[in-house]
């Protein structure tokens, strides 16, 4: 892992991009890291586009403003390629991970000439079978968690139990179906 | 025992407080600030501690009830932001005047308008003058250290001052970042007992709070604010001390980042201080010297700290998160260069307002602060002192 790794989440409001960033942070801060996760608060309503970030290092982190070059970007909603430049500032080493059902060539289309690595998940497809309803924030955790090797899968399975034990205490019944939905987008994330 | 956590500033905030366990709490919600008095009135409704809650009507009542508590003899502490604390105006001079060492976590926020509920320190500069001690906190940590060592600094009988323990808002209060945190006892015995010396409640010495003042006395009344609040330098650093030895967490007046052998340094207050930090460390492995001088306590002002920690550099910017609309500079420049001028040290230093209403201050602006400080340095040429970065239409 680079020393210090930062990456911007764009999403809709309701889809759980901001607490999908503060699961990631829980995750990697509980293997030892240091860590930052918050979100870019605007007008808070439902559908509008919204940011969140992460930072993740193995030193302590001082720096305290916005992502404008991320490592990684998550795309929560593939709606927002034709409204937001989810790709700016984004490291031409880094990579993009979107949920989206769009071929390779259309979705490249959609990501503004971006040379790096371009990974996609059907987190829809995954949500709706793991969960029988749409969170698609779940699988595009589990997502970024695979390109950006932050911890291994294992590690992160097993760290995310816990987190959603902690999260969810109020209905576990879902624990089980988030947990199907982390192992599937696992297996299925695909670089085009 | 140490624990290792993490948590948003609003959170380590409310923690700090339920590890203190005041006798009052009274407050009103307000955005950014609205967590900390929701979380503190769980620990309330749990039981986790027995601290009166006061939900009232307002802040100027938050303010008023914690007045009434802490002239009766209590523990009080209030949180706010921005307008809440506009709204408390009135009741902060009555608080610090009457001598009461109640304390509040300020979560700082631009106070409106036009309406805006994000980061500056407008709110904070607003009561500079009110008598309340201010302490500014870079992070979540520093948010959390600040309100163990606030009881001890205000309550101290050569001070007996309010102090505010501020932090930026949304920046820190709702960012999650790693923080060590200290036991629950261990807080209670380094905070202590509060007793009072003068209180309401006590029926063997009655006692006046708050009469009318007029020619005769108000001035001496004033003085002896004014020396309070020299005094509390001292406690500030002593009880720093104290806290350092439990914790080993150090803090001073100020906190000097790589300015021994700088050339050219920024100061400022609060979170942009560590992406000042990371910003230095960047130009360092260019080989440019640059350092950060970070004020942590802006009441009272460490006047003679400052201008020693600047003497050397060759070229200083002073970041000011809200503008006086004077004409002339921001509260922190005309501050600093007051203090520069009275200590004789003559060092070319230009002002810059910056990240009001929330404009993010990136690493980007950073440099760029950097950048002109090395044609200052170069050139001689200080040209305009009084500057704008980051906003649209006057960059410069």
């Amino acid at each position: 892992m680079k020393d210090l790794i930062e990456i911007r989440w764009h999403g809709r409001g309701g889809q759980g991009a901001k607490t999908a960033s503060l699961l990631l942070a829980d995750a990697a801060f509980n293997t030892g890291k240091y860590i930052q996760g918050f979100p870019e608060y605007g007008p808070e309503r439902m559908g509008a586009p919204i940011t969140a970030y992460n930072r993740i290092s193995n030193n302590p982190i001082n720096i305290h403003s916005n992502i404008y070059y991320p490592d990684y970007v998550v795309v929560v909603d593939d709606s927002l390629l034709d409204s937001v430049d989810v790709t700016a500032g984004l490291k031409e080493d880094g990579a993009i991970i979107v949920n989206t059902t769009l071929d390779a060539d259309a979705l490249k289309s959609k990501l503004n000439k971006y040379n790096g690595a371009i990974y996609k998940l059907d987190a829809r497809k995954i949500s709706m079978e793991a969960l029988g309803r749409y969170f698609p924030n779940t699988p595009m955790l589990a997502g970024i968690v695979k390109i950006s090797k932050i911890m291994d899968d294992e590690e992160f399975l097993n760290n995310m139990i816990g987190s959603f034990k902690h999260k969810f205490a109020k209905k576990p019944e879902v624990i089980e179906g988030n947990m199907k939905a982390l192992k599937i987008a696992l297996n299925e994330i695909e670089k085009i | 025992m140490k624990i290792r956590e993490r948590l948003s500033g609003n959170e380590a905030a409310a923690i700090a407080m339920k590890q203190i366990n005041p006798d009052v709490v009274a407050a009103f919600p307000i955005t950014p600030s609205t967590e900390i008095p929701q979380y503190f009135s769980t620990f309330v409704s749990n039981g986790i501690v027995d601290t009166e809650f006061i939900a009232v009507e307002s802040e100027h009542s938050a303010m008023s009830a914690c007045i009434g508590a802490e002239a009766a003899g209590a523990r009080a502490m209030t949180a706010t932001s921005a307008n809440g604390l506009s709204l408390m105006w009135e009741m902060i001079y009555i608080a610090s005047s009457l001598r009461l060492p109640i304390v509040m976590s300020l979560v700082n926020r631009a106070v409106s308008g036009p309406l805006n509920i994000h980061n500056d320190h407008s709110d904070a500069m607003g009561v500079r003058d009110s008598g309340w001690i201010q302490l500014f906190s870079e992070n979540n940590q520093e948010a959390y250290d600040n309100l163990l060592m606030a009881h001890k600094i205000a309550e101290n009988e050569n001070v007996l001052l309010p102090l505010m323990v501020c932090q930026d808002g949304f920046i820190t209060s709702h960012a999650i970042e790693n923080i060590v945190l200290e036991d629950d006892d261990t807080v209670k015995k380094f905070v202590g007992e509060y007793n009072p010396k003068h209180y309401l409640l006590n029926d063997k010495e009655p006692i006046a709070v708050g009469p009318l003042d007029l020619q005769s006395y108000l001035f001496e009344h004033k003085r002896q604010q004014a020396e309070a609040m020299k005094n509390a330098k001292q406690v500030i650093i002593d009880v720093a001390k104290e806290f350092e030895k439990l914790t080993g967490r150090k803090y001073g007046l100020i906190e000097e980042y790589k300015l021994d052998d700088a050339d050219i340094a920024i100061v400022c207050m609060n979170s942009t201080a560590g992406t000042a930090k990371h910003t230095a460390d960047i130009l360092r492995e260019k080989g440019i010297k640059a350092g950060v001088l970070k004020i942590r306590v802006f009441r009272p002002f460490p006047s003679v700290e400052i201008a020693n920690a600047l003497k050397n550099i060759k070229a200083v910017a002073i970041l000011d998160k809200a503008d006086s609309l004077n004409a002339a500079a921001g509260p922190l420049f005309t501050d600093i260069t007051s203090a520069m001028y009275v200590n004789k040290v003559n060092v070319p230093t230009v002002n810059y307002i910056y990240g009001i209403g929330g404009r993010d201050a990136t690493q980007d602006d950073i440099e760029k602060v950097y950048n002109d400080l090395q044609k200052i340095v170069e050139t001689g040429e200080v040209g305009n002192p009084y500057r704008y970065l980051g906003v649209r239409g006057d960059d410069k």
